[in-house]
């Protein structure tokens, strides 16, 4: 008799904060700038002296809108800033100016793609805007620093429904997100640079063999800042859970309510985290130094057109249309740019798949080495269209074609004008093709034969021939042309 | 020249630009009553005497090369102690503050400063503005000119006093429930509270953001509008301030509205007040109507004051406005933390919220303490409904209220204060009591409208008694020619406080 198992059911909701990519900060003109000296991009307005007044960022507010109205949000006609209250020396007012009951999104969606290609819905709850914290410092044995460069960088929040029930789950909208704000020019979304950082909210959903359902506490793991941390919390919460309700029963949400943790890289682990006494209660009230937004139709609409066509969308079209792999269409809509470079050599003229060939061939090669977008590598849609057809006109091999993107690659030029100086043109005299295929049967009489009894060894046969006349023709023989003769000459008589 | 602080800052504008007078000189000689008349009434936290000469040579270095002088050139003006300057220190009349040097200008202050005022000192008050009499200090109480047993009102109380006792031709004060009206009207001086949004609040050390108010504090209407037109404007660093032009309310000023319909709240008329006030306010409206004006009654429910049978006074504005400017003070207040600047507690401290607990135990003086714990309270989730959330729904009742009476009217004429000034120590040992000095100049800022104190006499003690006029948001052009139109008509104007009379 087998023992019945528990369903395990996780449940995870995922907040998702995002620098953006604006110029300056949130509500004052201090550059918004990672990696300067501490306390270089500071000013009365950020440092919360006496009596200074905050002055809204119309571009953080945009940059916001793009990614709520990506994201299927609804963007209120109305929103407001309030004030979130809390003690801690990187907040230098001790408030947070943020956005309460008004979020600027709210009710959107991301469809996540799966890695067994399947696709997922995830609802967002709300996105709002906020200022960022400071940054506490630890490199003294006495005292406590605090560089408050980071103090009032725009931070948009957006937060998910629970709609998430796996570590891949998780994993995709995490990356999907990553993705969509770098899309949109709204956030580098650089997890070295803090651009973007993560709170889930995790618990499980356990069904027993009795058809009772248990549920756990939700668990808030804080301030994870890579997607390690973050695929490694909603692990190990998920393990550490079920065996604490197992250990206990009365670990269940009904018991115990909310809880936060933190996540200890070294350990791989999430640690409790003591609550602070006032953590409950922010005291929320409207911010009276700023007017509310209002967001009339005109602006919502500039916004959108902005926008254009967002990452899925594309993934769809190339597949569609192009007929391109999950995994070839996947790998050229990372950023916006390296797409439109196909769509442009497309519309010049040439084969989607030969241009995608290329794309993800040398140049995505370069531009891994390189660390930057296929569109940065610097090799244009025409370069790519002209090379493309080329191919498929048996001007040259696919082969030279390799040779001729490299070369365009490191010092450009057009790529007739590159594979004539480099002699990698295909030769179309057909007197001299048939003379390297003549030269290549006489010289290899064995495979000939065995081509031309027709037996099993034949086809391998053939290809060791074809290699040879290639090879004689310094690889400018077009390889259909080789074929064609070849096989014309060593049929049966 | 002896004579030179009993001249209005008009006057003195004109003279220095005739040449009549020296700016330096006129400079000088407010210094000198300075001298002579703080040790009794002491008005201010810092005097910049060698600042001040400086700038006002350079006026006169100006004057001399022929170069254009600004609206305000070598008019010396005091400014409230909580208005930042990058010259002196900035303390809001508190420990917390007592060192503290800001790095920037407030605009209003920048505002005099290009028209080319001299800023001769910055004034007492109570503790970041928190108060009514100015004994909440930090430092010391303010004595009224009219009678050093008295307060000066407050919390501009070093402004008002500064002006009655001609120590300064003209200065800023602050209101947020009445801290320019309630002290002008006990100094015998002007004190007027523009539309909220009218003058800048950049570098104003924020009180209850939603109601503070920077305005004049004068000797008479004319030199009122002078300053109100100097810095009235929008600022691009204070989004709440109202993109709107500023009337040159100057050339106005002697012009009686050709009409001018005046409203009296009857519920501003009830026992809670002073039988000589109610008496002087109603002689001001026969004055208006003696003009032409037509007197009418018209009700402010909402701002309703009721009497129990032990004669304790309530009232929903008063409530409100407590409330609201508590929890907005509660939230402008954290950021003095020891922290990053002001005080720090000296003592060992164990952990950052010892820190912060023992600094601003030590920094604050009580009535800043009550006001952030309730506003706190207020704040707080399971409170927030019931207190702050109530508190502006009744605030928009009053506003409401208000559109609904300027229906029948051009301006409110009512009391600004229930009491001439009363003594030092009287009211600090019940802060309700205190509260209640502003029973009849809060529910203007709830509403964000402009509101005008002008003496209406004295009474038969011989204290000032403060008149208030109250109008529609942007009416100051009408408020002050209103106001004008009864100093002209009365001849109660340019008060002279004993002291300065007195010798």
């Amino acid at each position: 008799m087998t023992e019945a198992k528990d369903n395990i059911l996780p449940v995870v909701g995922l907040e998702v904060h995002v620098e953006l990519a604006t110029a300056t900060k949130m509500f004052c003109r201090c550059r918004n700038h990672f990696g300067d000296p501490p306390n270089t991009n500071v000013c009365p307005v950020c440092i919360g002296m006496p009596g200074v007044l905050p002055v809204m960022n119309r571009q953080a507010v945009e940059h916001s809108m793009k990614v709520a109205l990506a994201l299927d949000c609804t963007v209120a006609d109305f929103t407001k800033w309030d004030r979130k209250g809390y003690y801690y020396p990187d907040l230098p007012k001790n408030y947070q100016i943020s956005q309460y009951d008004l979020p600027l999104g709210h009710d959107g969606r991301l469809e996540v793609p799966l890695p067994d290609g399947a696709a997922k819905t995830i609802r967002v709850l709300r996105a709002h805007l906020e200022e960022d914290a400071g940054k506490n410092i630890h490199d003294h044995p006495a005292h406590t620093g605090v560089d408050l460069n980071r103090a009032g960088v725009p931070l948009l929040e957006i937060v998910s429904e629970p709609d998430m029930n796996s570590v891949e789950e998780v994993m995709a909208y995490a990356r999907a997100m990553q993705r969509l704000v770098r899309w949109l020019g709204a956030s580098e979304a650089n997890m070295q640079m803090g651009h973007m950082r993560f709170e889930p909210n995790i618990n499980l959903h356990i069904t027993r063999p009795d058809g009772t359902l248990v549920t756990t506490p939700i668990i808030e793991v804080k301030n994870l800042n890579s997607f390690r941390a973050l695929e490694g919390a909603v692990a190990y919460e998920i393990q550490r859970q079920y065996a604490a309700w197992q250990s206990d029963p009365n670990y269940t949400l009904e018991g115990l309510g909310k809880q936060n943790r933190g996540w200890d890289d070294a350990r791989g682990q999430t640690v409790f985290q003591r609550e602070k006494e006032e953590a409950h209660d922010y005291r929320y009230f409207p911010e009276p130094d700023l007017v509310p937004v209002v967001v009339d139709d005109a602006w919502r609409e500039a916004v959108a057109a902005g926008i254009g066509e967002l990452p899925l969308a594309r993934r769809k079209r190339y597949m569609d249309e192009y007929r391109l792999s999950f995994k070839e269409a996947d790998a050229l809509t990372h950023d916006p740019a390296s797409g439109e470079v196909l769509d442009a050599a497309v519309a010049a003229g040439a084969d989607a798949k030969r241009c995608t060939n290329l794309l993800l061939g040398r140049i995505a090669a370069a531009a891994n080495e390189k660390g930057c977008t296929l569109a940065a590598v610097g090799v244009s849609a025409d370069q790519i269209a002209e090379l493309a057809r080329m191919i498929d006109e048996g001007r040259i091999n696919a082969t030279a074609g390799e040779k001729v993107m490299a070369a365009m690659i490191a010092e450009g030029g057009r790529a007739a004008q590159v594979a004539e100086r480099l002699n990698l043109l295909a030769v179309t005299d057909a007197a001299a093709i048939e003379q390297w295929v003549d030269q290549a049967v006489a010289a290899n009489p064995g495979p000939a034969d065995q081509v031309r009894a027709g037996d099993k060894k034949s086809a391998k046969a053939f290809n060791f021939l074809m290699g040879a006349v290639m090879k004689a023709s310094g690889g400018k023989a077009p390889p259909a042309v080789v074929r064609q003769l070849l096989a014309a000459k060593l049929s049966r008589k | 020249m002896s004579d030179i602080p009993d001249m209005s800052a008009l006057e003195l504008r004109d003279a220095i630009a005739a040449g009549k007078v020296g700016a330096a000189e006129a400079t000088r000689s407010y210094l000198q009553a300075i001298e002579k008349h703080e040790p009794a009434v002491a008005a201010f936290n810092e005097v910049h005497a060698e600042r001040a000469i400086q700038r006002a040579e350079q006026i006169d270095a100006d004057r001399a090369a022929g170069r254009p002088l600004g609206a305000l050139a070598g008019v010396p003006v005091a400014v409230k102690d909580n208005m930042c300057t990058p010259y002196g220190r900035t303390t809001c009349s508190s420990k917390m503050l007592a060192a503290f040097r800001a790095p920037y200008l407030a605009t209003a202050v920048d505002k005099l400063e290009q028209a080319g005022a001299v800023v001769i000192g910055k004034t007492n008050m109570d503790e970041f503005a928190m108060g009514s009499s100015t004994e909440h200090s930090a430092f010391k109480p303010t004595r009224n000119p009219w009678d050093a047993d008295r307060v000066p009102g407050g919390s501009s109380g070093g402004s008002a006093a500064a002006v009655s006792a001609r120590m300064c031709a003209a200065a800023l004060g602050s209101d947020t429930g009445g801290s320019i009206r309630q002290p002008a009207s006990f100094c015998g001086v002007v004190g007027f509270k523009p539309t909220y949004g009218r003058v800048s609040r950049y570098g104003l050390v924020a009180f209850g953001s939603s109601l503070d108010q920077i305005g004049p504090l004068t000797g008479d209407l004319a030199d009122c509008a002078l300053i109100t037109g100097v810095i009235a404007g929008h600022d691009p660093r204070d989004s709440t301030s109202i993109p709107q032009p500023v009337p040159d309310y100057l050339a106005s000023i002697d012009t009686p509205p050709a009409t001018l319909r005046i409203g009296l709240p009857r519920e501003f008329y009830s026992e809670a007040l002073d039988a000589e006030i109610n008496e002087a306010i109603h002689g001001a409206a026969k004055v208006y109507k003696s003009q032409g004006a037509e007197i009418v009654d018209v009700s402010l429910p909402h701002s309703r004051i009721d009497i129990d049978a032990a004669g304790n006074l309530s009232s929903y504005a008063v409530a409100a406005y407590y409330i609201v400017c508590m929890a907005e003070a509660s939230s402008n207040l954290a950021r003095y933390d020891g922290v990053h600047y002001g005080h720090r507690t000296a003592e060992p401290v164990d952990d950052i919220i010892e820190l912060y607990s023992r600094t601003r135990a030590e920094g604050f003086g009580e009535e800043v303490k009550r006001r952030i714990m309730l506003g706190t309270y207020a704040l707080s989730s399971g409170y927030y409904d019931a207190y702050y959330l109530k508190a502006l729904k009744v605030r928009r009742l009053i506003a409401n209220d208000f559109t609904e009476a300027f229906k029948a009217c051009d301006v409110l004429l009512c009391p600004a204060t229930p009491t001439t000034a009363f003594k030092i120590g009287e009211k600090t040992a019940d802060p309700l009591t205190m509260y209640l000095a502003d029973i009849y100049t809060i529910s203007l800022n709830l509403a964000g409208l402009p509101g005008l104190a002008l003496p209406a006499g004295l009474s038969r003690a011989g204290l000032p008694i403060g008149m208030q006029l109250i109008g529609p948001v942007l009416s100051e052009e009408t408020l002050l020619r209103a106001g004008r139109m009864y100093e002209k008509a009365s001849g109660v104007m340019r008060l002279r406080s004993p002291i300065v009379n007195g010798n």
